[in-house]
């Protein structure tokens, strides 16, 4: 084990989209180990350290709301641009009149989250690096409110708010929910073979509006 | 172009709307949208910066730098492709036009990386807000995905909104069939008779640094498309919108000197109380706790 943290994120909306559900978006109940990890590395994040998802802790009701929204259905086509790259003199651009699609998203509205998890050491860290000093960095961002950029649930429209979790006795809204089972979820990609990034998920059990996922069985 | 932006910033707009609809629902026959529980109005994100697209697009007219890649409004005419000539290609398709670029892909790892650099060079919002390419090389770029520096939320409404319908009449028939035993038409407007707005915005300047490259140049741009994005944006549904407060918060250093909710708390904004039903922008005070604003944090009304 590396050196633990608590951070307690909240915000006014959040979208964890189901990998099934991702055309008309539909949130997961709670938040994925993987968008926790994104939102710690948010904050601080270096190659020589690895972010570990230990506990989410849900404080608030599980809430939705749905919003549909004018959206682009194309990306940038990279050989469109290579073409005019290269000096071609051909229109770039996307009309949203005739790319659009609209598109409804069921998100979560009002939720707060307390995240623990630890660091670990990766052979990518630099000789003078230490667990210590990454924990120092960690910690005085925690405190003043420091990041790389803000940190957001889902989708970069639902901002994170973010703090050092002071809390010694935590407690969720599912206090006297002894189980709760939220079915499979996706745990995180594999990035391990970068020509082949695989989703990897997990049977979520939230019990006491906590999910714990140490020792968690992940299936690929 | 200038150097990318060196301090992280917050902002804080609050724009109001007099009898008009500032973001229709496409999930509710395009009635102002409103959050069912709170009856709070809302404008999503991606409608404000629209915006400031069209804003930036209006004033710079494709100028060198500052092309707009989303657009609205536009001719299509890309099935034109006659253009692969400087490449050495003369196919029109598109199939065939990928294999010869995967030939080049393979003689230049850095082919993603270039292109983005050029989207990002030429296009002002993707530098802004950041785009999705769909990329050469499998899984580089992070899946293609470019993030720009500036993040919006939604906006919400300071107290919860009146939706009304309005219905109007038209005597212009639309079909010869229909002239024959109508003589007026029925139509509806759905207007907020007032609404006053809240949105909190971030720009990160690590991201301007290492992705995109958004200047201080692009960021007066920006606050200017920020407080001018109603002026140039008229229309019959729309009715009276302006920006009322434009509230920036400069953080002294890249990463930031304290908590953004913090900055947000500070400003507080509130129906006057003598006031039952908020009808004009007088009715509000905009008060900006100092105190609560530490002293590297630099706080400026653009308006």
């Amino acid at each position: 084990m590396g050196i633990g943290v608590k951070v307690k994120v909240w915000g006014d909306y959040a979208l964890f989209s189901r990998p099934e559900m991702k055309v008309e978006r539909c949130s997961y109940d709670v938040m994925t180990p993987s968008a926790a990890r994104g939102i710690l590395e948010a904050i601080y994040w270096h190659p020589g350290l690895k972010w570990v998802i230990d506990k989410i802790y849900v404080k608030n009701p599980i809430r939705f709301t749905s919003v549909r929204r004018n959206e682009v259905k194309s990306k940038i086509s990279a050989s469109n641009v290579l073409q005019v790259y290269n000096g071609a003199d051909k229109p770039l651009y996307l009309s949203t009149k005739e790319d659009i699609v609209q598109r409804a998203s069921l998100i979560l509205c009002d939720v707060c989250y307390i995240i623990e998890a630890h660091f670990e050491m990766t052979n990518k860290a630099n000789a003078s690096d230490n667990p210590g000093k990454f924990k120092d960095i960690i910690m005085r961002r925690l405190k003043r409110g420091e990041c790389y950029h803000m940190p957001y649930f889902g989708c970069r429209e639902f901002p994170a708010q973010f703090c050092l979790c002071e809390e010694k006795e935590i407690h969720t809204s599912y206090d006297t929910v002894p189980e709760k089972d939220l079915g499979f979820m996706l745990y995180d990609m594999d990035y391990s073979n970068p020509d082949e990034i695989q989703p990897m998920f997990f049977r979520a059990v939230m019990r006491k509006g906590v999910l714990d996922l140490r020792n968690c069985e992940v299936i690929r | 172009m200038g150097e990318a932006i060196k301090n992280r910033y917050e902002f804080v707009v609050l724009f109001d709307v007099e009898n008009g609809n500032p973001n229709g629902d496409p999930d509710s026959g395009n009635m102002p949208r409103i959050d069912p529980e709170s009856g709070l109005g809302l404008v999503t994100d991606v409608c404000l910066k629209r915006k400031i697209r069209n804003y930036v697009e209006t004033v710079k007219e494709d100028a060198k730098g500052y092309k707009i890649y989303i657009k609205e409004d536009v001719p299509l005419n890309r099935s034109d492709r006659e253009a692969c000539e400087s490449l050495g290609i003369t196919e029109t398709e598109d199939k065939k036009v990928t294999e010869a670029l995967k030939k080049l892909k393979k003689s230049d790892k850095d082919v993603d990386i270039k292109l983005r650099d050029y989207m990002c060079d030429n296009f002002y919002d993707i530098r802004t807000f950041g785009a999705v390419m769909t990329t050469f090389v499998k899984a580089s770029l992070n899946c293609g995905q470019v993030r720009g520096p500036v993040q919006l939320g939604f906006a919400r409404s300071i107290d919860p909104i009146v939706s009304q319908e309005v219905t109007i009449t038209r005597v212009a028939i639309t079909t010869e069939k229909d002239a024959e035993n109508k003589s007026t038409e029925m139509g509806r407007k759905n207007i907020v008779p007032y609404g006053l707005y809240r949105v909190e915005g971030y720009i990160s300047a690590n991201l301007a640094r290492k992705v995109t490259g958004f200047s201080e140049e692009d960021l007066d741009l920006l606050w200017e498309a920020i407080i001018n994005m109603f002026e140039n944006d008229h229309s019959a549904a729309r009715g009276k919108m302006a920006v009322r407060e434009l509230i920036v918060f400069k953080h002294s250093k890249e990463l930031g000197d304290c908590p953004a909710y913090k900055l947000f708390d500070a400003v507080e904004v509130r129906k006057k109380e003598e006031i039952e039903y908020p009808r004009k922008y007088q009715d509000y005070t905009v008060q900006i706790h100092e105190e609560m604003i530490p002293d590297s944090v630099e706080m400026k009304r653009m308006i």
